[in-house]
C-alpha cells in the first residue's frame, strides 16, 4: 500500500517546523524559502494551511518535462526531480496546476516534494500531527485528485 | 494493429508511450528525419550555454528505452501519404502501411523574406544542428544580431550573452515577447536586457543582410543604418511542417485541421503538437499553439483516441508559457489580454522588475501574466483551467492583492471560507 | 557557530547601509540578541543621551538559535535607551521577522542617527537599502504592512513597523512585527519613529546554516521538543489557554492587581479569562478564540487568534475589525481588563487589536488608563479634560475611546501617551502611578507574590515580569515551589531567575520554554550549534554578565538605588482580600540581601571586582 501525506490544516499552528525540516533535509540549511512544503496563512480567518505536492497520479510535471528529469520513485510513488538532468526550463512549474513545483533561481533547477524517500521530515517535525504519512486511501486526497482531473483537458465527460 | 507516428518530438514520443500503455500488443513505429534520438527543443538554450551536453537534450535518457517499449525508431522522411490506401511513401523509397497514423511533424523555424537571409552566418535557432552552427560562430567579442524578440529569441539571450558576444536584438513589434507578454511587462523585459548590456531595438525592421566578401555580415536597418555582424540569428517565427501533406487530401489551414478528438479530415489519421490546429481552451477556437505542454497533451489525447474502444474529447489546451530572459522569469496563461466586460488586477514595480496581471471574467480567472515570480505559479493554470468560481470575496481579495493566488486557490478548493 | 557573523549598520542621517563583521569576542561573552546588542549599545551610546535624539541608537538583534529548528528559535530583541524609563530598553518579540533577518544573512541591525525624511529599511538577503516612506507615514502598522507587501510584490516579506502612536510621540509605542507580535515595552517604537524610520521589511532566502555539529543539534532539539510536549504547562496549558491560563489562577491567589492596584482580586476575572475565550458567544455561537498559533519554530504555540463579536458596540460598524487577529494574552487582558475594571471580553479584545494595529504597549496603556480612571474618580481629571467622556472604572466605552485616541495620538490620547508616571505628575498625584523607573507593572501583585516585588524593583528595564518570572516558582512550583507570601529566599530566587533569563533572552529562544526547560536543557542545543563550549554554568555566567552590564548602563544613565523601589501603595496599603489579605510588599527586607548577593555596593553599584570578573567595559 502506497502512503501519502495527510494534511489536516485545522491542527496547524503555523510554526514552520515542517518548512525547516524540509529545507534542512534537502538543502542542508534551515531555509523556509527553499522548502518543498509551504504553510499559507489566512490571517483574517485564523487559519494555517500546509501545502505541498500530492504526488498526483497524472503528474503533469512529469509529463510536461521535456528532458525526462522527473521520474516516479518505485518505492514511494513520489515524482522525483533528477537534479543533474533538470535543465531548469520551468515548463513543469506552469504545468503543475497545484503550483507545487517551483524554480530555484540559485541552483537553476526546479524543486518539489519527494517524500524524503519514504521518511518525510515534515511529518517528523510537525508538533501537532497536522501532517502525517498514512495509507493513501485514508488521506481524502480524492478532493485534490478531483481538482487535478478538472485540469485534465482530456478527461472531461462526453 | 499498426500505429505509425510521424515526428519524434514530445507529441510523437508521448503518443508512442501512451499507445504502448493502452495497446500493449500493437506495433508502434516512430518516424523521424533527424539523425539524433528524439530530443527536446526546450533544452537547446541550455545546450547553447554548455549547461548540458547534447545527450542532455534527449527526451528520454534511459538506455534502450524505445526498444524496451517496443517502439520502433525509423530514421526516414515521409514524402507522401496515401490516406485511402493507409500507406506512407518514404524518402528512402520504401513505403509503409498503417492502421492508425499520427502526424506529429512539429514546426520549423522560418526566415523572414528579406535579401541575404540564406547567407552563410545567418541561422535559425531551432534544431540541434542550428545550435552547433551558432556555437561555432558565437565566439567571444563577436557581434551577434538576433532578429526577433519572441519566445525563442528571448530564451537564447542568456546563452548568447554568456558566450561573451556583443548582442543586438531587433524586433519589429513595439515590445519584447509581444505574443506572450503585454506592453508593461514586455517593456520591463526590454529594460532588463538593456541593463544587462544587450542593445534592444524594438519597432525596427531588418531590410536586408549583406556580406562584405570576407565573411562579415551587414544588417541593414534602413536610413543608412547598417550593423556589422559575425552571426545573425533569425528567430522570427515558426510554421507547421505540413508541406508533405499536399496531395494527401488531409485538410490543412494554417496547421493540420483536427476535431475535438484530434482526428484529421482523413480516416484513421490524427495530428498532434505544433503541426496541429487544435482547440484553444480560452478562445474555444482552433489554432496552432506550438508550445511544449500542448504537444504533450495532444500526444496523449490523440494516442488514446487511436486505440480501439477508447475515446476522449479534447476540451482545448490552455495557452501558457514560461520564459527565462537572462534570469528574469516571466509567464503567461490563457487570456492575458483580458476579455470583454472582464476585470483586471495588476501590480507593477518597474524598479524591481516585478509584475503581475490577472484577468477575470465574472469571478473566474481567465488569464494572467507574471514577471519576476517563480513560486507557485502553476496555480494560475489550475485556477484558469478548472474555471473555478472564486466567489465575490475570493475575487475581491485577488483584486485587492493579486499576489494571493495560492490563498485564492486554497479558499476555492479546500473550503476555506472568508469570514468577511 | 550559528551566528551569521555579520551585522548591518544603518546610518539614517547619511542614508547608508554598511555591513560589518560581528565582534566574535563579544559573542563569546554575551551570546547574542539581548546580551550582545547591549554590549554594542554600551560601547556606542552615551547613557546620558536623550533617548529620542539622533545620538541614541536602536539595535534589532537575533540570537544564535534564531532561525533554526530549535523550538521557539525565532526571537529577536530591540535594544536601545528607553524614552519612558531613561534606562536600557530591551524588548523581545517572536513572530517571523527575526528568523527572516537571520535567513537574509544578518545577526543584527544597528540603526544610528536620524533620517531627514521618513524612510523604511528594505533588506533582501545581502542587499539593504533605505527607501522613502512618505506615503507610509501617518498610516497604521497594518496599513503600512499591506502597502509594503504590495509595493514589493512579495507576500513572504516580513515586516516590523511603528504606528501612528509612535509617530505622535506616545512614550510607550511598540514595534509590531508580523501584524500582531510586538517588541512591546519601554517605548522602543517611539525611538524608532524618532529616527523617522517607519518600518523594517526583510526577505531572506539564504538559509541558516553554520551549525557546529548538525547531527548533535538535530538530536538535541528533537529531544528538547519532546520535553516541551510532555510538560503540562508548555504541552497543554499554554497551547490551550495561552498565557491567559493564569487569569483565574492569579485571581484565586489574591495577586491580581485590580483597578489601578487598589485591590488584588477582580470579580469579573472569569469573564475575561482564558476559559472565557473558549466559550461560545450568544450572538453567533463562535468562541472569542479561533485557534492557537505558533511563532517561528515554536512547538508550544501559546499565541491567540481571536475575533470580536460583530455585534459588539466597539466594532458593529467597522467590518475591518471583524476578521481574526492576535488575541489576548494574559498581561494585556489584565492591564486593559482587570486593572481598568473592565470585564467585557470583546471590548478588551478590540482594544488589543488597536494596540497591535497602531503599536502601543498594552500593559503600559492599560495601566495608564487605570491610573487615569483613578485620577478621574478623585476629580483630578475631569470631563473637561476628556472631552465629555466619563472615565469610570469598569467602563468599556471609556476604555475603547481611550485606546482609539491614544493609538492615533489625538486629544486626550496625547496625555495618555505620556504613560502613567508623567500623567500623574501632570495632575499632581505622582503616587497614583503604578510604575518602577517610569514603567508600569504587569499582572502580578507584589503583595500576593512577594518575589515579584523585588523583580519589579530591580528590573533593569523598569517594572517587568519577564526579567525574573518568580511566578514560576511561587505559583507554579517550577523548578520548585516557594511560598508566594514570604520574602525569605526571594532575593536569591530573583537573582537566579534574572541571570538565567538574561541568557535565554540572548539565545534566540523564548522564555516560555523555561516552564519546561532549565539551562540544562538549553545548553546542549546552544552547544551543538555554536562554537565554543556552552555549558549551563557558562550560560548562567553570561546571564550574570549581561545583568551587570545593563545595570552599569542604567547607573551611568543617572539612575540610582532610589529607583529600585515600588510605589507607596504596594508598600503601605495592604491587600484587602484573599490569601494575601493584610500583606504589603516586603521589598525593604529583600533589597539589601539582593544587593549583597549581587555583590553590589550598598548603593546598588557594580563594583570594580565584578567589572573585572565579567570583563565589563569602563
Amino acid at each position: 500500500m502506497m502512503k501519502s501525506l495527510l494534511i489536516e490544516a485545522s491542527k496547524c499552528t503555523g510554526c514552520l517546523q515542517c518548512e525547516m525540516a524540509c529545507s534542512y533535509e534537502n538543502e542542508g540549511v534551515f531555509n523556509p524559502a527553499r522548502s518543498r512544503i509551504k504553510v499559507f496563512t489566512f490571517h483574517s480567518e485564523g487559519r494555517f494551511v500546509p501545502y505541498t505536492c500530492t504526488q498526483c497520479e497524472d503528474a503533469w510535471c512529469m509529463q510536461a518535462c521535456p528532458v525526462d528529469a522527473i521520474v516516479i520513485n518505485a518505492q514511494t510513488g513520489s515524482k522525483d526531480v533528477l537534479e543533474d538532468i533538470c535543465v531548469g526550463c520551468k515548463v513543469c512549474t506552469i504545468a503543475c496546476p497545484f503550483g507545487t513545483v517551483n524554480y530555484n533561481q540559485d541552483s537553476g533547477k526546479v524543486i518539489k516534494c519527494d517524500l524524503c524517500g519514504g521518511d518525510p521530515q515534515c511529518v517528523a517535525a510537525c508538533p501537532t500531527a497536522a501532517i502525517t504519512y498514512v495509507d493513501a486511501d485514508a488521506t481524502g486526497l480524492s478532493r485534490m485528485r478531483d481538482w487535478a482531473a478538472k485540469t485534465d483537458n482530456a478527461a472531461a465527460p462526453h | 494493429m499498426q500505429h505509425v507516428i510521424i515526428g519524434a518530438g514530445p507529441a510523437g514520443v508521448i503518443a508512442a508511450e501512451t499507445l504502448r500503455k493502452l495497446a500493449p500488443r500493437s506495433d508502434i513505429a516512430l518516424i523521424s528525419d533527424e539523425p539524433e534520438p528524439p530530443y527536446s527543443r526546450m533544452a537547446i538554450p541550455y545546450y547553447l550555454v554548455d549547461h548540458i551536453a547534447e545527450v542532455g537534450t534527449y527526451l528520454r535518457k534511459r538506455d534502450h528505452w524505445y526498444a524496451d517499449q517496443r517502439i520502433e525508431l525509423v530514421n526516414d522522411r515521409v514524402a507522401s501519404i496515401d490516406a485511402h490506401g493507409h500507406s506512407l511513401g518514404l524518402s528512402s523509397g520504401h513505403s509503409r502501411g498503417y492502421d492508425r497514423l499520427l502526424i506529429a511533424t512539429g514546426s520549423s523555424a522560418i526566415k523572414p523574406p528579406i535579401e541575404g537571409v540564406n547567407l552563410p552566418g545567418v541561422h535559425n535557432c531551432w534544431t540541434l544542428e542550428d545550435a552547433r552552427h551558432i556555437i561555432e560562430r558565437a565566439q567571444p567579442d563577436s557581434s551577434v544580431i538576433l532578429m526577433g524578440a519572441g519566445f525563442i529569441g528571448c530564451i537564447i539571450l542568456e546563452a548568447l550573452a554568456s558566450r561573451g558576444v556583443k548582442l543586438t536584438v531587433i524586433e519589429m513589434e513595439d515590445r519584447m515577447v509581444p505574443r506572450m507578454m503585454n506592453d508593461r511587462s514586455g517593456g520591463l523585459i526590454k529594460k532588463w536586457c538593456e541593463a544587462k548590456g544587450v542593445e534592444v531595438l524594438t519597432s525596427t525592421r531588418v531590410n536586408g543582410i549583406s556580406e562584405d566578401g570576407h565573411g562579415r555580415l551587414g544588417v541593414n536597418l534602413g536610413m543608412g543604418d547598417t550593423r556589422p555582424a559575425d552571426l545573425v540569428i533569425a528567430a522570427t517565427g515558426v510554421k507547421p511542417n505540413t508541406s508533405f501533406l499536399s496531395g494527401s487530401g488531409i485538410e490543412v489551414d494554417g496547421g493540420v485541421v483536427v476535431d475535438h478528438r484530434l482526428r484529421t479530415s482523413a480516416p484513421d489519421v490524427y495530428a498532434a503538437g505544433d503541426v496541429a490546429r487544435g482547440k484553444d481552451f480560452s478562445t474555444r477556437s482552433f489554432t496552432v499553439q506550438a508550445i511544449q505542454p500542448t504537444a504533450v497533451e495532444h500526444g496523449r489525447v490523440a494516442a488514446t483516441n487511436m486505440v480501439n474502444g477508447l475515446e476522449i474529447v479534447h476540451q482545448g489546451c490552455l495557452n501558457m508559457n514560461v520564459l527565462d530572459t537572462m534570469g528574469l522569469v516571466s509567464s503567461s496563461f490563457g487570456d492575458w489580454e483580458g476579455v470583454d466586460g472582464g476585470d483586471c488586477a495588476e501590480l507593477f514595480d518597474g524598479d524591481r522588475y516585478r509584475y503581475i496581471n490577472l484577468q477575470f471574467e465574472d469571478d473566474v480567472l481567465v488569464g494572467a501574466n507574471t514577471l519576476g515570480m517563480t513560486q507557485h505559479i502553476g496555480i494560475l493554470r489550475g485556477l484558469i483551467q478548472t474555471r473555478v468560481r472564486l466567489g465575490a470575496s475570493g475575487k475581491r481579495a485577488l483584486m485587492a492583492n493579486p499576489l494571493n493566488i495560492t490563498e485564492a486557490y486554497l479558499k476555492a478548493t479546500q473550503g476555506t471560507t472568508s469570514s468577511m | 557557530m550559528a551566528w551569521t557573523k555579520k551585522i548591518l549598520r544603518v546610518n539614517l542621517t547619511d542614508g547608508t547601509c554598511v555591513p560589518e563583521p560581528l565582534n566574535m569576542q563579544w559573542a563569546a561573552e554575551y551570546l547574542g540578541q539581548r546580551g550582545l546588542a547591549t554590549r554594542y549599545l554600551v560601547e556606542e551610546v552615551d547613557p546620558r543621551c536623550d533617548a529620542l535624539s539622533p545620538e541614541n541608537k536602536m539595535i534589532m538583534a537575533t540570537g544564535p538559535l534564531t532561525g533554526t529548528m530549535a523550538s521557539t528559535g525565532g526571537r529577536y530583541s530591540v535594544i536601545t535607551k528607553s524614552p519612558l524609563t531613561g534606562a536600557v530598553a530591551c524588548s523581545n518579540s517572536g513572530g517571523f521577522i527575526g528568523a527572516e533577518l537571520k535567513n537574509a544573512g544578518w545577526d543584527m541591525i544597528i540603526f544610528e542617527g536620524k533620517s531627514a525624511e521618513p524612510v523604511y529599511l528594505f533588506i533582501e538577503n545581502e542587499r539593504a537599502e533605505l527607501l522613502p516612506a512618505g506615503d507610509l507615514w501617518g498610516k497604521s502598522v497594518w496599513e503600512a504592512d499591506e502597502m509594503i507587501h504590495k509595493k514589493h510584490q512579495d507576500p513572504q516579506i516580513r515586516i516590523a513597523a511603528v504606528g501612528r502612536s509612535a509617530e505622535s510621540g506616545c512614550l510607550y509605542a511598540a514595534i509590531i512585527n508580523d501584524l500582531h507580535r510586538a517588541a512591546g515595552r519601554s517605548g522602543v517604537g517611539t525611538v524608532m519613529a524618532s529616527k523617522n524610520l517607519k518600518a523594517v521589511a526583510v526577505r531572506g532566502t539564504r538559509g541558516v546554516g553554520n551549525i557546529k555539529d548538525p547531527a548533535r543539534f538535530m538530536q538535541a532539539t528533537t529531544e528538547q521538543k519532546k520535553v516541551l510536549a510532555d510538560n503540562a504547562v508548555t504541552g497543554q496549558g499554554l497551547p490551550t489557554y495561552g498565557t491567559q491560563v493564569l487569569m483565574n489562577v492569579i485571581n484565586e491567589l489574591g495577586a491580581l492587581p485590580t483597578r489601578n492596584m487598589r485591590e488584588v482580586q477582580f470579580e469579573g476575572a472569569h469573564k475575561i479569562s482564558g476559559e472565557a475565550m473558549h466559550e461560545p458567544r450568544k450572538s453567533d455561537g463562535k468562541a472569542n478564540l479561533t485557534t492557537n498559533a505558533g511563532c517561528f519554530a515554536c512547538t508550544i504555540a501559546c499565541g491567540r487568534i481571536s475575533t470580536v463579536d460583530r455585534g459588539h458596540f466597539s466594532v458593529e460598524n467597522k467590518p475591518e475589525y471583524w476578521g481574526n487577529s492576535g488575541g489576548l494574552e494574559y498581561e494585556a487582558a489584565w492591564a486593559m481588563g482587570t486593572d481598568t475594571g473592565v470585564d467585557d471580553l470583546d471590548a478588551v479584545t478590540y482594544v488589543n487589536f488597536l494596540c497591535n494595529e497602531d503599536g502601543i504597549d498594552p500593559i503600559t496603556f492599560g495601566a495608564t488608563v487605570a491610573a487615569a480612571m483613578e485620577l478621574y474618580k478623585d476629580g483630578a481629571i475631569t470631563k473637561q479634560d476628556t472631552g465629555g467622556v466619563e472615565l469610570e472604572f469598569g467602563s468599556a466605552k471609556a476604555l475603547v475611546w481611550a485606546a482609539e485616541v491614544t493609538c492615533k495620538g489625538e486629544g486626550f490620547g496625547k496625555i495618555l501617551g505620556l504613560g502613567s508616571k508623567r500623567m500623574c505628575e501632570k495632575y499632581g498625584r505622582p503616587e497614583l502611578s503604578m510604575t518602577v523607573k517610569g514603567q508600569e507593572f504587569p499582572a502580578y501583585d507584589p503583595r500576593g507574590i512577594q518575589g515579584m516585588g523585588l523583580t519589579y524593583a530591580t528590573s533593569n528595564r523598569g517594572a517587568c515580569h519577564l526579567r525574573s518570572y518568580t511566578v514560576s516558582s511561587e505559583v507554579l512550583g517550577i523548578p520548585e515551589k516557594t511560598d508566594p507570601l514570604v520574602t525569605e529566599g526571594k532575593a536569591g530566587l530573583v537573582k537566579a531567575f534574572q541571570d538565567a533569563t538574561a541568557a535565554v533572552d540572548s539565545s534566540g529562544l523564548c522564555i516560555f520554554t523555561t516552564f519546561a526547560w532549565s539551562l540544562e536543557n538549553i545548553a546542549p542545543q546552544i552547544d551543538a550549534a555554536c562554537e565554543g563550549d556552552w555549558t549551563p554554568e557558562r550560560l548562567l555566567e553570561a546571564g550574570e554578565r549581561i545583568w551587570n552590564l545593563e545595570r552599569d548602563f542604567n547607573m551611568n544613565a543617572g539612575l540610582t538605588a532610589a529607583d529600585d523601589n515600588l510605589p507607596r501603595r504596594l508598600l503601605e496599603e495592604p491587600a484587602n482580600t484573599g490569601p494575601a489579605e493584610g500583606k504589603v510588599s516586603g521589598l525593604p527586607e529583600m533589597l539589601p540581601e539582593y544587593y549583597n548577593l549581587r555583590g553590589w555596593t550598598n548603593d546598588g553599584k557594580v563594583t570594580s571586582e565584578l567589572r573585572s570578573r565579567f570583563n565589563l567595559p569602563g
